[in-house]
This record gives C-alpha cells, sequence and structure tokens, in this order.
C-alpha cells in the first residue's frame, strides 16, 4: 500500500522535474549574453517575444483559447510603462515592470468574462475586438499616448538604480533574459500544480472537467489573468528596453505573429513559445538581410510550408532520418545479418 | 427518507417536451433504477439532475436542500456525482491523473498553483484507496487513450466515485462493454458501498433487476411505473411498453 502511495506521489512529481534538455536550453540561454554580445539587441527582442508567446501557450496549449487580442495587454503595460517613465511617477524600472503587468492582469480579469462565452471563433472576434478597440482609444486621446508619432520623451532610469540601459543593449538584454526566466519560472509551476493539472483536463474535456467538481469558468478567469499579465510584462519590457512606446504595440501583426511563433514551435509544453521565437526572429533576421523589401513573402512561405506538411511529419522525417542513417551505418557494418532480416520485416 | 428529489420537473426543448412533469423520490441508500425505451429521456433527466441542462420548470431537492438553480460544480461538492453513457474522459491524462483531479477537487486544493501534484499525501493517500478498489493500479500510468474500453469504462466509474458522492448516477455503465471485461464491471458495480445511493440508467433488463431494489419507467418523457422490482415486472402496462419492445427486439 505505502508502495503504492510512493509510486503515485513518485510519478505524480517526476512529471516536474527538470530535464536535461531544458537545463541546457537555460544554460544556454544564459551564455548568449557573454558568447554573441554583438546581438543583445536582437536577442531582447527575441527574449520578448519569447515571453510574449509564453502568454498565449499558457491559454492557448493549456486551457484551450484561441486569442488574437494578446496585443491588448502587451500595448496596455507598453503604454503604462511608458507613461509611468515619461512622468516620473514610478521611476524604479523593475517596480514598473510590475505595476504594468498588474494594469494588463487587470484588464485580462474584466475582459475575461466576453472571451469565456461561446466557441474558439467567438473568442477569437471578442480577443481581436477588446485589442481593436484599445489601439483606437490609444489614437484617440493622443494627447496621453503621442497618437501615430508615439509616445516621446522616455527615459527609463536605471534598473534597481543601479544598472543603465546602454545603447548597445547589453544590461537591457541581461534584465529582459532575467525576466523571462522568472515568468517561465513561475508559468512552469503553476503549469505542474493541481490548478495546471486542472486546466489540461478542461481543455480535454470540460464537460467532464465540471462534472468532478471543478469551477471551470473561475479557472479559466485565473490562467487569463495570469496570461494578461505575462503579456504585459512582456510589452513593458519592449517599452523599457526601447525607452519608446508607439501605437503598433496594439497591432493585429503583433497578435498574429504570436499565433505563427506557437505554431513554429509548438504549445502546450511551454518551450513552444521560446523555440518559435528564436526561429521566427532570426529567420527574420536571416531573410531581411537577403531581401530586405519582401521578407514577409518568405515568412508566409515558411508558414504555409509548415502547416501544410504538419510538425508532426517533420518531426517523424527527422527520427525517420535518424533511424535510416542508423541502419545504413548498421548494414555498412554487417552486411549479412542485415539482408536477411529484410524478408521478415515484410 | 428521500435523499434526491425532484418536483413537477419538465424541460421543453423549443416544442418538444423531453421530460414531463417528473417528480421522482430516490430513498438514501437505496439502489434505485430508470428504465425506459429509447428516447424515453432518461439521459435528458440525468442532464437536469446534474445542471448540465436547466429545467424549464419544476425543482430538484439534494438532502432537503433545493439543488436547482446551481452549477454543474456545486452540485458535485454537495455529493451527486455521475458517470456517462458515453465515455467523457480525459484523454491526454493518466487514469491516476483523473482520480488526482477529483480527488484534489473534493480536498479543496484543486485551485492550488503554487503546490506540485503529488505533494499533499492526504490526496496521494485517497488516490491509493481508489486505484486499489477499482483495479486500475496496473494501468495507472498508461494514457487514458490507448486504455482497453473495459478499463475506460472503470474509469469512468471510478472518476465519479472519487468525487465521494452520496448519490451516484450511473448513465449505462455497462453499455458496450465486451463481455470478457462484462464481469469485472458489474463486480465493481455490485460492490459499491452501501452508504451511497445508486441511480441506475440501464438498458440491460439482467442488470437492473439484479441490481435495483426500486425501479422507476420513463415513457416519451413522463413517469409510467414507479415501484419495487417484482412490481413492475408484473405490471402488464410495463410490459407492453418496455418489455414487449425488449422482447420483439
Amino acid at each position: 500500500m505505502s508502495a503504492l502511495a510512493d509510486d503515485v506521489s513518485g510519478y505524480l512529481k517526476g512529471r516536474a522535474r527538470w530535464s536535461p534538455l531544458e537545463i541546457a536550453f537555460w544554460v544556454f540561454a544564459f551564455a548568449s549574453i557573454w558568447l554573441f554580445p554583438g546581438k543583445h539587441l536582437i536577442l531582447t527582442e527575441t527574449a520578448i517575444l519569447g515571453l510574449f508567446a509564453l502568454s498565449l501557450d499558457l491559454i492557448l496549449g493549456y486551457a484551450g483559447i484561441l486569442s488574437l487580442g494578446q496585443a491588448a495587454f502587451f500595448g496596455l503595460a507598453g503604454y503604462c510603462a511608458g507613461l509611468l517613465a515619461k512622468y516620473g511617477l514610478i521611476t524604479e524600472p523593475v517596480l514598473a515592470l510590475l505595476v504594468s503587468g498588474v494594469a494588463a492582469a487587470a484588464l485580462g480579469l474584466v475582459t475575461s468574462f466576453l472571451v469565456l462565452r461561446g466557441s474558439d471563433l467567438t473568442r477569437l472576434m471578442v480577443t481581436l475586438g477588446v485589442s481593436l478597440m484599445l489601439g483606437e482609444l490609444a489614437n484617440r486621446y493622443s494627447n496621453i499616448t503621442g497618437g501615430a508619432d508615439g509616445l516621446q520623451g522616455v527615459t527609463v532610469e536605471p534598473i534597481l538604480g543601479r544598472f543603465r540601459f546602454d545603447l548597445y543593449g547589453h544590461n537591457g538584454y541581461v534584465y529582459s533574459l532575467i525576466v523571462l526566466f522568472v515568468c517561465f519560472l513561475i508559468a512552469r509551476r503553476v503549469i505542474y500544480s493541481p490548478f495546471g493539472l486542472s486546466l489540461r483536463s478542461i481543455k480535454g474535456n470540460a464537460l467532464r472537467a465540471a462534472a468532478v467538481g471543478i469551477p471551470v469558468k473561475w479557472r479559466l478567469v485565473a490562467i487569463y489573468t495570469l496570461s494578461a499579465f505575462f503579456a504585459g510584462i512582456a510589452g513593458a519590457l519592449l517599452t523599457q528596453t526601447t525607452a519608446f512606446c508607439s501605437l503598433d504595440v496594439f497591432s493585429i501583426d503583433r497578435s498574429a505573429d504570436l499565433l505563427l511563433v506557437l505554431i513554429i514551435g509548438g504549445t502546450g509544453y511551454l518551450y513552444g513559445g521560446l523555440i518559435g521565437a528564436v526561429i521566427y526572429k532570426f529567420l527574420q533576421d536571416w531573410i531581411a538581410t537577403l531581401t530586405p523589401q519582401y521578407w514577409q513573402f518568405w515568412i508566409g512561405l515558411v508558414l504555409v510550408v509548415i502547416v501544410l506538411i504538419g510538425r508532426e511529419r517533420f518531426e517523424g522525417w527527422i527520427s525517420g532520418a535518424r533511424l535510416g542513417a542508423a541502419r545504413f551505418a548498421g548494414r555498412l557494418v554487417s552486411r549479412p545479418a542485415a539482408v536477411s532480416a529484410t524478408p521478415d520485416r515484410r | 427518507m428521500a435523499i434526491l428529489e425532484t418536483k413537477g420537473l419538465e424541460k421543453r426543448f423549443g416544442g418538444i417536451v423531453a421530460t414531463h412533469d417528473v417528480s421522482l423520490s430516490v430513498e438514501k441508500g437505496a439502489r434505485h433504477a430508470l428504465i425506459g425505451p429509447n428516447g424515453a429521456g432518461k439521459t435528458t433527466i440525468i442532464n437536469l439532475l446534474t445542471g448540465v441542462l436547466k429545467p424549464t420548470a419544476g425543482t430538484i431537492t439534494l438532502d432537503g436542500r433545493d439543488i436547482t438553480a446551481l452549477e454543474p460544480h456545486q452540485r458535485v461538492r454537495l455529493g451527486m456525482a455521475r458517470t456517462f453513457q458515453i465515455n467523457q474522459l480525459f484523454l491526454d491524462l493518466t487514469p491516476l491523473e483523473h482520480i488526482g483531479l477529483a480527488v484534489s477537487e473534493r480536498l479543496g486544493s484543486g485551485a492550488d498553483w503554487w503546490r506540485l501534484v503529488g505533494s499533499k499525501s492526504a490526496v496521494t493517500e485517497e488516490i491509493v484507496e481508489i486505484v486499489e478498489r477499482f483495479r486500475l493500479a496496473d494501468v495507472m500510468h498508461v494514457r487514458t487513450a490507448i486504455l482497453p474500453y473495459g478499463k475506460q469504462r472503470l474509469l469512468e466509474i471510478a472518476l465519479a466515485f472519487a468525487c465521494r458522492p452520496h448519490v451516484l448516477l450511473l448513465d449505462e455503465p455497462a453499455a458496450g462493454v465486451p463481455e470478457a471485461e462484462r464481469h469485472d464491471l458489474l463486480a465493481t458495480i455490485a460492490a459499491l458501498p452501501d452508504e451511497v445511493t445508486v441511480l441506475l440508467i440501464e438498458h440491460d433488463m439482467d442488470l437492473v433487476f439484479s441490481f435495483a431494489d426500486r425501479i422507476s419507467v420513463l415513457v416519451n418523457g413522463s413517469l409510467f411505473v414507479d415501484g419495487a422490482p417484482e412490481d413492475v415486472a408484473r405490471d402488464p402496462r410495463v410490459k407492453a411498453v418496455y418489455l414487449g419492445e425488449e422482447a420483439d427486439a
């Protein structure tokens, strides 16, 4: 009996254990600070995009909420951070970051009740609508937001009063990476908690989840709010690292890019957004240097190819190629065995 | 004493009356069966009782408390759980995770977001107890999607049981289970603790008459006959509408 209990608790907890691959991922991420000092600006953008994508993965990959409106939270917090810095309301960046994230979370909490109604398509439209409205509001109140010119005159004070945002983005990158890592740790913890398990059950079968006593609506409200918080942190980071904020933070492109990133990286395992962001950013950077005007054509092509082929098949090819190579190597070593094995397989 | 009671329960879908003036009373500790021909509205009644559907008129009381307006998850907390006619499981989760969900929720730690799954010993102990009772230990780490159908059926009941219900609603628990796996399932149902009241919806007359101590017959959305199994079996009207139909089929 107690052996079974140990098995049960060990198995459940084992899910949350760090795998060597995960550790390697983060070691490499932090090593990039020293490995690629010349790439810190694009790496900062990547970290921010990764965090932003993580926020969508939390609701899409774990709760099954499809959203085209993450830019609403990104933008709100982006402007919030900008205004806090511009008017010197909160000058310390870390505190301003948290406050901006909380503002986005508040918006998430309020709008979650709209999103919980209806099906995927309704959600897609409602989330899109909310971010369009916010974008238009920011445009209308240009006396506050700077309108089409963007928010001018933002000066961000040193982080914790010590680390100044430098021109090459070194400190900005370290800051962004640490924020990303902390947010990731929180997300990871949440995903492997009983709350996270209940989210997965809701995504799997909301009818049954309610039938085992899970308050489906409240769980979705909670994760949507947390997702809005993370999206807000990402938006505020962008403002702080660029000392600028424009209407573009609310654009549909931004929300759509996010879906692209998750399609590239995959959903529901937390790293999809991060890996997708790295691939997306560097692909974009690489294509843009080849053909500066038409880079979106190639991004579009990559997207079409990925979706048509299907990531599973793609992964299948990779493992198939690996298997084939191993088999080929094996055949080179022992030819007769391979020949005799062929009829058995068929 | 009635633990679950409906008064004048009515459900209309547009012009169709799926449930008409049903006043059902399930005694505490009973083994109560609800039978009726196809389309009689049995599953609609289960959906009304559990809150998946809201009645057009009438009231439902559980343990003397009016639950008509409560959400499905609130009714589970008050001690009523159900199984589904067609499996409603979480295909990507393991049986262990299924049971863990229900147990955590009942013990009030389902919303804990900072604690790891499996780190609370009260939850673990209860999971173990249920996994053993339903003989799921050998498959508890297997993804549910690839479990044999009989095991999935068993998990369906185990998951409802993990909510520790006072009243358990079983919606055709043996439906579609192959003969070889059937015995296990029936034994499990027979071994449910006496203090748990069971309302069974079933097509299989052998199972109904071997299990139930009270039978209600539903025809066209209305309660037709309600009584002890011997009386129901003897009732000529029941023979005509229900058992007769069975014999023809």
